[in-house]
């Protein structure tokens, strides 16, 4: 089985993100890692493929970035597309549904993995755009996912508990934070990951009219940034043995004991 | 140009409409003069009263889903109408896992942006502005669509209060898809509910949270045993139900519920914006940390460095003796 997974690349969350003043796109400078979230999918897509089959990582980025593509071919998948272009810039997540669905179907997978959210732009809408672009089946909020006779089985996530699901193949699934431990890169996977292919592609390699993605396509834009409302702090107490009481009295004083 | 008309998706549970339908039924109200509704599942006979008191005129109708998961399916027959001719100028979508499926599906047919995690929205010279919590919700973005309607808005629970208007029982009118293809080929084959007791997380007065600080899975009934004494509900940081101590739907932040409770009590939380973008709405604040530096007390009315362990065990038994 074929696997895809989507993998977005992005500055590491650990430094303060930011929104570039004029431009009010996310500041994208320095190096670009793999979206922890994403590292999820890729554990998931190569056990998934274990078998007989092999992990394909799709990206889009700006300035040829693949360093968090390295990431995920350290951890064990075969090969990437890159899709890197000037012409990206700006793309709202619709555009960028366009242009990962005609990268994906290069790739003729069984089986397209892809987080539920990603960590900077959390949209969560993506994936489920690449399904309808691509004319699947989507099985979103996966918990669990296994294999069998040409569908998936996925335990999606519900507001009461979870559903069974069962989808056939192919089909897009998303999965959420936890649904494997994806492994760490070994050594040896690392050395391997430098001579994985990695296929960079721009918006006319894939047919698209550039007026669709970037800055042209995107039907949205920001027009203001500002920073929250801060909410203040109040008392600190340092517990010395009698800490609850103050609980109780504060409870008391909203009248809920 | 002029916003009309609002189309709000009303997603039902267990023959209610979930809160967050009352929510923009209640907003829609206040950016149009026309209010419609969209539902699924079979339950539109039994919500439409309830529709109708917060605002819509009209409820469309996809009907029971036979198993089939929501996300093509209602697109499909909201494309539809939408293509017939009936259009709104504005479609509110809940923020919730069936609802985003919904707005993705619905944008690539029509070819339309959608705009998500919406936490406010105004009408300015005929045009919807909407505001959007920004890296975990430290920032505020504003933002509008350039191009031609409908526009799709996903807007996050609570993000404005439910009030009813009295209005009259509406029309419930049947819509139905087009034919899916494969798109529309997902099926439940089994649902699993988890037992709960005592009210609703994102509707209880009181909820108390537990997090990494509690050490281990078995000290989450510290936190439940609180909650219960308190009448409140349980929640929980994404740390803990990643680690499988607690169920996804306890877990309270960004990617999990948004509260605004009388009061949150927070345990062995460290505060990281993800979490506090779920809570910070709350209108107090209670936080037991052992770390004095930790970022969940910049939100905490009150805050106490200390051990939960030795704290949670004394408010329990101080609670109790109250009786
Ligand atoms: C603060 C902020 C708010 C935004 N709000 C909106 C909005 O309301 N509407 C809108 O249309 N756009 C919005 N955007 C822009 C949007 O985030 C980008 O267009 C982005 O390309 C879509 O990605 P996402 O991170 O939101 O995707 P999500 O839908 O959250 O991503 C889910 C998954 O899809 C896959 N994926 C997503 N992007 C890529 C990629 N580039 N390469 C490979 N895999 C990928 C990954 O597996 C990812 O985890 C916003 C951006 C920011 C920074
Ligand atoms: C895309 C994305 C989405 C996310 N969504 C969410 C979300 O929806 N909800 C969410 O919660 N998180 C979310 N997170 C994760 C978030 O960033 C944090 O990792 C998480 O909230 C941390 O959980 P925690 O506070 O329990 O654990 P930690 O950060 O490990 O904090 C544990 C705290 O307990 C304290 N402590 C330790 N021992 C004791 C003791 N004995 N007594 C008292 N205090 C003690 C420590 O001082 C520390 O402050 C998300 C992250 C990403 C990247």
């Amino acid at each position: 089985m074929n696997v895809v997974v989507c993998v977005k690349q992005i500055p590491d969350p650990a430094a303060p993100a930011a929104l570039d003043a004029q431009s009010h796109t996310l500041v994208r400078e320095g190096k670009l890692i793999l979206d922890d979230s994403d590292a999820y999918g890729v554990e998931m897509g190569l056990q998934l493929a274990a078998e007989d089959g092999e992990v394909t990582l799709v990206s889009m980025a700006p300035n040829g970035e693949v360093s968090g593509l390295r990431t995920g071919l350290a951890m064990g998948a075969a090969k990437a597309i890159l899709v890197s272009d000037g012409a990206l810039k700006g793309s709202d997540a619709l555009s960028t549904a366009k242009v990962l669905a005609k990268a994906i179907e290069r790739a003729q997978p069984d089986l397209v993995i892809a987080a539920t959210e990603s960590t900077d732009g959390y949209t969560g809408t993506t994936p489920v755009q690449i399904a309808e672009l691509l004319g699947m089946p989507s099985v979103t909020f996966a918990k669990k996912i296994s294999v069998a006779n040409g569908s998936v089985r996925v335990e999606r996530q519900t507001e009461a508990g979870y559903d069974e699901v069962e989808c056939p193949l192919p089909c897009v699934v998303t999965v959420t934070a936890g649904v494997v431990e994806p492994r760490y890169p070994s050594f040896k996977g690392i050395m391997a990951a430098k001579s994985k292919p990695v296929d960079q592609l721009t918006v006319a390699d894939l047919g698209l009219d550039a007026s669709s993605v970037g800055w042209a396509g995107a039907g949205q834009e920001i027009t203001g940034v500002a920073a929250a409302e801060e909410r203040g702090a109040g008392e600190l107490v340092v517990d010395e043995g009698d800490a609850h009481e103050r609980i109780v009295a504060f409870l008391e004083q909203l009248k809920l004991v | 140009m002029s916003i009309d008309k609002v189309w709000v998706l009303a997603e039902a549970a267990d023959g209610n409409p979930v809160s967050t339908t009352l929510e923009l039924l209640t907003k829609a109200r206040s950016m149009a003069g026309t209010v419609e509704a969209v539902t699924w599942g079979g339950d539109a006979a039994a919500i439409a009263g309830t529709l109708g008191d917060h605002g819509a005129t009209t409820v469309y109708d996809v009907g029971d889903l036979g198993g089939k998961l929501p996300g093509p399916v209602v697109a499909g027959a909201v494309a539809e109408l939408i293509r017939s001719g009936n259009r709104p100028d504005v479609m509110l979508v809940p923020t919730t896992y069936d609802g985003r499926d919904i707005a993705g599906r619905l944008s690539a047919r029509l070819d339309l942006p959608v705009l998500t995690n919406v936490v406010d929205l105004q009408v300015e010279g005929g045009e919807v502005r909407s505001q959007h919590a920004a890296f975990g919700g430290t920032q505020i973005v504003t933002a509008r669509f350039t191009g031609d309607g409908p526009g799709i808005f996903v807007v996050r629970a609570k993000s404005f209060a439910a009030e009813a208007s009295g209005g009259a029982a509406p029309q419930v009118q049947s819509i139905s898809a087009p034919d899916l293809g494969a798109t529309g080929a997902a099926t439940i084959v089994e649902r699993h509910v988890e037992e709960r007791s005592g009210p609703k997380l994102d509707e209880a007065d009181v909820v108390v949270s537990g997090g990494r600080g509690l050490g281990d899975a078995e000290h989450y009934a510290m936190v439940e045993e609180l909650a219960k004494l308190l009448n409140g509900a349980a929640g929980a940081s994404r740390a803990i139900v990643d680690a499988g101590w607690v169920p996804y739907s306890h877990q309270v932040g960004q990617t999990g519920k948004t509260v605004k409770p009388t009061v949150y009590i927070a345990c062995g939380i460290s505060g990281a914006t993800q979490h506090l973008v779920g809570m910070k709405g709350s209108n107090n604040i209670v936080a037991i940390n052992k770390d004095q530096e930790a970022p969940i007390f910049s939100v905490a009315d009150l805050g106490v460095v200390g051990d939960v362990h030795k704290v949670l065990p004394k408010l329990i038994e101080a609670l109790k003796a109250r009786g």
